[in-house]
């Protein structure tokens, strides 16, 4: 690397588009002709369906036509595939029922989409949607998974309605360990059932061409060739080139726009069989039933630790809600991206983890910002601080007495994982020196003087991003590779267009990915463009999830930069009439190694295309370079978060005082975003901790599907962060990176929590700790005790 | 059909909508103008926020003809010329936007509390921003944002 751009906070060319308005989200695209779609969907969480009555609404003003689950039945559509499969402890298969892109017989969550009303208009489609007479028959619904395994069964081929029952790990040495223990402490815990919530709703825009046989389809998509994949291969709506799925400016992810849902595979669909040209955008309430929600486990664990608070063994057994269907990668969530990291930081020996996931008449449960890794380290920095206070140990000092140490790596934890490098000691030690962590105990009787309850908590935390070395995936069941797609095409005038098969919805990736590139060419950041979100323009890529972009994305652009150099060098040898070994690449310019000749960037990429005496069996003209970029490992992004509250005893209203975050992602390129990435994953973090819950009552009907029910963290609502940044390089790939994305919203809401217990001097306390819930109750009792 | 007029950025503009269309709707729909954006229709998340009047608000819960007459600016009427609003500006330059999708009904939001002299420092401008969601930023970002844009608003005017 020249290093002239690399670790810059370069400020973001793709703001001016999104300041001034002129960003160009899917519901922005306007085209000509243009019909409406509203889908009609099941009031029940779960009901037969009898039959359908579409003549009113065919009647209905402006209604063009109505699809239901029988036409999507009559076509012999596929089912929406899960991409990841996973065995029992007994070597069976998952099990995964049928999931319908519109149903047809049988309903299995509350806002399942049954049939389709394309109009003239968006008003006159809803409209008519209301007049669609669908014969539903409720059936008693399974909504708590902690006892849907002994509920009635849903799927005549899912008994128990048990999707899996999943093992890692050593149980008799797990258990060897417990009966062996000075101390053990057990704890009960859920994790509580999240929405994604990204401020631009789902929404798609399907345009058929008859005279090419072509579907476009438009849509807020985090990998819009996995989109394309899964509708073509699987659903079967189209050969999969007669499918060219766009995936324009998208406004937030976090996880929920990685899925294949029904209702952007139904309109392209519906597309081509009515040859008609359809939107739909989802309004909030739709989202909130319908997008692939996340986390919501129930577990329970027991950590055994010596007397001098050495952890021994770990063991935990998990029920994962999976929903009514497997979602797309519903199944890795709690069992390779949440078994495989209860180890965190730590070098406890023995871990045996179990998790049974289940389905429910709930939406389906699928990866949410973090996705398996929130829930693990949930689940450990709890027990841990739980430990610690129990055996009256300093927290910390606790956790510094298991922590891996940094000679120790490569690291080959029991949960199957190999940590590559990390320094968790020296982020706990920069993360307290920043929270002033020694002088906490005069904050605390500070407080105290006021009638305020102070409580600090830690939380250290790892996570396995950089999805994934594909050999390992496709070991551990993932049906797709996973590396990723990069194009280096540098045009005559020597400017340079960047192509990637990741995909940005907020990430910044045309200002790092062209920051990486123009600093390994040495070009100016000005001319380098991004292309991506567009499978008619790209390489087949996997897309943005998992803290993947730049790690696995990035590092294929790297290889393709010096792909590009060396086919540059060769273009250079060819000018300069010189041998390629005389030439050397000292960005931007190509220099002969002997004299003082030498050819700009510029002039070389001017040479590739214009030039025509090339000796053709040895150089082709043109300078354009592609890399597929299979990862070597996981990268192990680590650090510590500490979190300071102050509770009003009399009210339960938790303040965060301060959040500090250490965190060691590698290499970076653009400090500002990478801040940006934290500040992000920590509001949702603490939106996890103290806000956000999503209720369904027993009957399965949603109770908190609005802003007004479902409590957003606002501006009001949120402290400022203390952030830094620790780093080891990651061995893993070329950049040494090891991504930023979600690990603010991993490390977080256990830090959170644990700040509150210690206030209330009270361990049971559960997510969202909210002053009106049954936690926020907990706080005013304990607060109450403690005066 | 009812037919209204609304001065748009400047522009007067004369649309035939139905009765319950809303301001937010015919501003997208009928003039094209996408920069406000709809992410919740009950008037929750402030994504679709504009100035009718000189004052702040939410388009989705709006009724078109209850705005006849009015004078609205967008996010798209915000900059004069070419340049940059220095909000616009501040926000680029404090990082205060990641998917951008919040971003226009934010900071036509911000400018409205600097007009009305509600962004003195960061807890008025916390307080004053709770009508919108970001899922992104966690605000913080956004919140050194208003205040930069505040203060060089203020420098314009002076």
């Amino acid at each position: 690397m020249s290093g002239s751009l690399i670790g810059k906070s370069v400020l973001r060319k793709e703001d001016h588009r999104f300041v001034t308005g002129k960003g160009r989200y899917t519901d922005d695209v306007q085209l000509v002709g243009v019909t409406y779609a509203t889908f009609v969907r099941s009031p029940y969480a779960r009901a037969d369906i009898k039959s359908f009555d579409i003549s009113a609404a065919l009647a209905a003003p402006g209604v063009i036509t109505v699809l239901t689950g029988e036409d999507v039945t009559k076509d012999g559509l596929g089912g929406l595939p899960c991409g990841w499969m996973i065995h029992s402890k007994d070597g069976s298969e998952m099990r995964q029922p049928h999931h319908p892109v519109l149903a047809a017989d049988r309903v299995n969550y509350l806002g399942e989409p049954v049939a389709l009303v394309i109009a003239e208009s968006q008003l006159e489609a809803k409209n008519a949607a209301e007049m669609v007479m669908v014969d539903f028959e409720p059936l008693t619904a399974v909504v708590n998974p902690a006892t849907a395994s002994q509920a009635d069964t849903l799927y005549e081929a899912v008994p128990n309605n048990l999707c899996y029952e999943w093992e890692l790990g050593d149980e008799a040495a797990t258990d060897e360990g417990l009966a062996n223990a000075a101390h053990v402490t057990t704890l009960q815990l859920t994790n509580n059932r999240l929405i994604p919530n990204a401020i631009e709703p789902r929404a798609a825009l399907a345009e058929y061409n008859s005279g090419t046989d072509e579907i476009i389809l438009h849509t807020t998509s985090q990998n819009p060739h996995l989109a394309r994949l899964i509708m073509t291969a699987f659903v079967q709506i189209a050969p999969e080139h007669k499918l060219r799925v766009i995936a324009p400016d998208v406004g937030g992810g976090f996880g929920s726009k990685i899925f294949i849902y029904s209702e952007e595979t139904a309109l392209a669909w519906a597309a081509k069989k009515l040859g008609l040209t359809i939107k739909w955008t989802a309004e909030r309430s739709e989202s909130f039933l319908t997008d692939a929600h996340g986390r919501d486990h129930v577990s329970e664990a027991k950590l055994a630790l010596s007397a001098d608070g050495e952890f021994l063994a770990l063991k935990v057994k998990t029920i994962a809600n999976m929903g009514a269907y497997l979602s797309t990668f519903a199944s890795a969530v709690p069992t390779y991206l949440y078994g495989t990291l209860l180890a965190g930081q730590y070098r406890t020996p023995a871990i045996y983890v179990e998790v049974d996931s289940v389905f429910t008449n709930t939406a389906p449960v699928d990866a949410y910002r973090g996705a398996g890794r929130p829930e693990a380290t949930y689940l450990l920095e709890r027990i841990v601080e739980k430990a610690a206070a129990e055996m009256g140990l300093d927290p910390a000092e606790l956790r510094r007495r298991n922590f891996i140490s940094r000679d120790q790596f490569p690291y080959q934890t029991p949960v199957a994982l190999e940590y590559d490098t990390g320094d968790y000691e020296a982020s706990l030690h920069k993360a307290l020196e920043m929270a002033d962590y020694d002088t906490f105990s005069a904050r605390q009787t500070e407080a105290a003087a006021r009638g305020k309850l102070r409580g600090i908590g830690l939380s250290c935390y790892i996570e396995a991003c950089g999805l994934a070395p594909s050999q390992v995936a496709g070991a551990l069941g993932a049906g797709v590779g996973l590396w990723e797609s990069g194009e280096v095409r540098v045009n005559p005038t020597g400017s340079v267009t960047v192509l990637t098969g990741s995909h940005s919805h907020g990430q910044g990736h045309e200002t790092t990915f062209a920051q990486l590139v123009a600093d390994r060419l040495g070009l100016p950041i000005e001319d380098v463009e991004v292309v991506h979100g567009d499978t008619g323009k790209l390489d087949f890529g996997l897309g943005t999830y998992g803290s993947r972009s730049l790690a696995v994305g990035g590092s294929a652009l790297s290889v393709a930069a010096d792909k590009v150099v060396e086919k540059g060098r060769k273009i250079a040898a060819h000018l300069l009439r010189t041998d390629v070994d005389n030439i050397d690449f000292e960005a931007p310019v190509f220099k002969m190694i002997d004299s003082n000749e030498s050819k700009t960037f510029q002039e070389i990429a001017f040479a590739a295309y214009v030039n025509h005496d090339y000796p053709s069996d040895e150089l082709e003209p043109g300078l354009a370079e592609k890399a597929f970029y299979d990862p070597l490992n996981f990268t192990y992004p680590a650090g510590s978060h500490i979190c300071e509250v102050e509770i009003d005893p009399d009210t339960g209203v938790v303040e965060i005082i301060q959040f500090v975050a250490v965190d060691d992602f590698g290499t970076i390129i653009n400090p500002m975003i990478v801040e940006g990435q934290v500040h992000g994953g920590i509001a949702q973090g603490i939106g996890q901790a103290m806000f956000e819950n999503v209720v369904y009552d027993d009957a399965g009907q949603q109770l908190s599907a609005s802003y007004m029910d479902y409590t957003m963290p606002r501006a009001d609502d949120l402290p400022n962060y203390s952030v830094h940044h620790a780093s080891t390089t990651c061995p893993g790939n070329p950049l040494g990176m090891k991504g930023c994305g979600e690990a603010g919203a991993i490390g977080s809401p256990p830090a959170v929590i644990n700040a509150i217990t210690d206030a209330i001097g009270n361990n049971n306390l559960s997510m969202p700790a909210t002053s009106c819930s049954e936690s926020g109750r907990a706080v005013q009792a304990s607060a109450s005790n403690a005066n | 059909m009812e037919t209204i007029e609304l001065k748009v950025n400047g522009r007067t503009r004369t649309v035939h909508c139905l009765p319950n269309a809303t301001l937010v709707d015919v501003l997208r729909d009928h003039l094209h103008l996408t920069g406000t954006h709809i992410g919740c229709d009950t008037t929750q998340c402030g994504a679709c926020t504009i100035h009718v009047d000189g004052d702040a608000v939410k388009a989705c819960t709006v009724l078109a003809v209850r705005s006849d007459g009015a004078e609205i600016m967008t996010i798209e009427g915000l900059a004069e010329n070419e340049a940059s609003h220095p909000m616009q500006k501040a926000f680029n330059e404090c990082h205060g936007l990641q998917c951008g999708f919040c971003t226009p009904g934010m900071i036509m939001s911000a400018v409205d509390l600097v007009n009305k002299g509600f962004a003195s420092d960061p807890t008025a401008v916390r307080e004053g921003l709770s009508g919108n969601i970001c899922r992104c930023t966690g605000y913080q970002n956004i919140v050194a944002a208003v205040m930069q844009g505040a203060s060089e608003m203020q420098e314009q005017s002076s």
